[in-house]
């Protein structure tokens, strides 16, 4: 079967089965970002001593496919001093880095789409072009406040962007590579989740989550949105399936910062702990984590203020991160890194 | 023709196309996105070379936040198309002079025999260390003055730049947030004891 269609592709053939796997990884996360919606809605129900959707469906599970079907039968309005072309390349751009960043993520040892061997740098390259979906989308609208929301997403994405670098390349500090399956594979060790970077990288970990928050744009760092202030931001003419696919990329980023959040500083698909067997469960048990503490942050801060936004980044986030990357530096020298506690991680 | 010969065209007319966009456009916020475009297909190019560090740097370093701020200036901008036309015939000639010696120059060092030799003896990048360590061994080890030299450039750049635009506003609403935290509800609220009009 499989010697048969790669004949009939013939030179094409790697390109088709890559196509193949990229829609066996993107399906699933389609339906993740549709019942993340619902997620979010029950979760913020519950906490604020509500319901949340329990109309469609038993227990509101139909909810996220009513969404879907009425976003899909709305009219996508342009305006009329819009820029045509720019307006309906906002949304794809802003979806493509939120779906290509996938490429790299390893589920386990053998189930990875590319196993490149920067794919650190990779993911760090792809997801810093989100921000030009928002920023187009701004511009192309031709109104005043869509702009102002594109002005301060692009200030907000820039500056959060220097100190989830930094904690990354603590990271990479700590296992010697930018491949992302090596990373997980050093932190793999007796002590199960104690081996893990979330207890030497604590800081960095902190500081990474934030900035992942503020990076998609999601509460309490949703000034590019800011309702209450500029109306809906840099998606305020947006309707239908254009105002839809914004929303598919700000749940498929929160998926993925989770993503990264699980590998990076909580051993990806490792167990916690040593007689249960590692898997990709493990991988989706702690992406949930993340995922329940974005929903958790939403439901619990309000919104910064924009100029305390710029503070938190540049005055604290940073100097905190090239503080820790000075320990670690330290820490992973020579007489410090075989002393009895150090040993566990600086190995 | 294989499959990488299609990329290479792909990538190479897009980077020509992107290329000319830049120049030819006459929106100042398209042109930009036209180098963001360039800058892409670019370091697609350079991938194919097996150069991933510094494609996938072109990528996060230009692309990812250059460009970025380069467009939040040129939107901010109402640039004037007129009045940057003015005087086109005249300096026309100036123009042209500078890039046919520009062209010219191009050709000869393209040409010439030193540069179809250029990494002929150089070794390639060993199968079992990544070429991003690789880099960085050279980097650290055989160019560390080089480096530290123009790390020191930018920093005095960094500094310069700041100090040119640094001036205190007067109308400034800035906020200390450390005094903001250590306020208490005794500076902000006075309580005052007194009869209500029930007991009158």
């Amino acid at each position: 079967m499989m010697l048969m269609l790669q004949d009939f592709f013939g030179p094409f053939w790697p390109a088709v089965w890559a196509l193949v796997k990229i829609v066996v990884i993107v399906m699933p996360m389609m339906g993740a970002v549709a019942y993340l919606t619902l997620a979010e809605r029950k979760v913020i129900g519950y906490m604020q001593i509500r319901i949340g959707p329990n109309r469609v469906g038993p227990l509101g599970l139909l909810q996220p496919i009513a969404d879907a079907i009425k976003l899909l039968m709305k009219e996508i309005v342009v305006p009329a001093g819009a820029d045509k072309f720019l307006f309906l390349l906002g949304p794809v751009l802003s979806i493509m880095p939120a779906l290509a960043a996938w490429a790299v993520i390893p589920f386990t040892p053998e189930l990875v789409l590319s196993n490149v061997d920067a794919s650190l740098l990779y993911i760090m390259a792809i997801t810093s072009m989100g921000v030009y979906g928002v920023v187009i989308a701004g511009w192309a609208s031709n109104s005043k406040y869509a702009f102002l929301g594109a002005m301060r997403s692009a200030a907000q994405i820039v500056s959060y962007e220097i100190a989830m670098g930094f904690a990354l390349v603590t990271v990479l500090m700590m296992s010697h590579s930018l491949n992302l399956l090596e990373i997980v594979k050093a932190q793999q060790g007796p002590l199960g989740f104690l081996q893990w970077n979330w207890i030497p990288l604590f800081p960095m970990f902190v500081v990474y989550v934030i900035a992942g928050t503020a990076e998609t744009n999601r509460a309490p760092f949703d000034v590019a949105e800011g309702e209450s202030e500029i109306v809906a931001g840099f998606h305020v003419e947006y309707s239908g399936m254009t105002f839809a696919i914004f929303f598919l990329a700000e749940y498929a980023n929160m998926i993925l910062i989770s993503a990264l959040t699980s590998i990076m500083f909580m051993g990806g698909w490792l167990s916690p702990v040593g007689f249960l067997p590692d898997g990709m469960l493990w991988l989706f048990a702690k992406m949930s984590f993340v995922l329940f503490l974005f929903l958790w942050f939403r439901a619990t801060f309000p919104r910064y203020r924009y100029d305390q936004i710029m503070r938190l980044g540049w005055k604290v986030l940073i100097p905190v991160t090239l503080v820790w990357l000075v320990v670690v530096g330290i820490l992973m020298q020579e007489p410090l890194r075989g002393l009895p506690v150090l040993n566990i991680w600086f190995h | 023709m294989d499959f990488t010969t299609v990329i290479f065209s792909a990538f190479a007319l897009t980077l020509l196309g992107a290329g000319m966009g830049v120049i030819l456009s006459r929106n100042p916020v398209h042109a930009a996105l036209f180098l963001v475009l360039a800058f892409f297909t670019g370091a697609g190019l350079w991938m194919m070379l097996e150069a991933e560090f510094l494609a996938i740097t072109l990528v996060l370093v230009y692309v990812g936040a250059v460009m970025v701020l380069f467009l939040f200036v040129v939107m901010m901008l109402n640039v004037d198309l007129d009045r940057l036309r003015e005087g086109f015939w005249q300096h026309l000639p100036l123009g042209a002079g500078v890039a046919l010696i520009m062209v010219a120059e191009m050709v000869l060092v393209v040409s010439s025999k030193q540069f179809s030799k250029l990494g002929a003896d150089l070794q390639p990048a060993s199968e079992t260390v990544s070429n991003t360590r690789d880099l960085g061994m050279q980097l650290y080890t055989h160019y560390v003055y080089p480096f530290e030299l123009a790390s020191v450039i930018l920093l005095v750049a960094i500094v310069a730049a700041i100090a040119l635009t640094l001036r205190k506003r007067k109308d400034s609403k800035h906020l200390d947030p450390a005094q903001q935290v250590l306020v208490k509800a005794s500076d902000r609220l006075r309580i005052v004891s007194m009869r209500s009009e029930g007991d009158q």
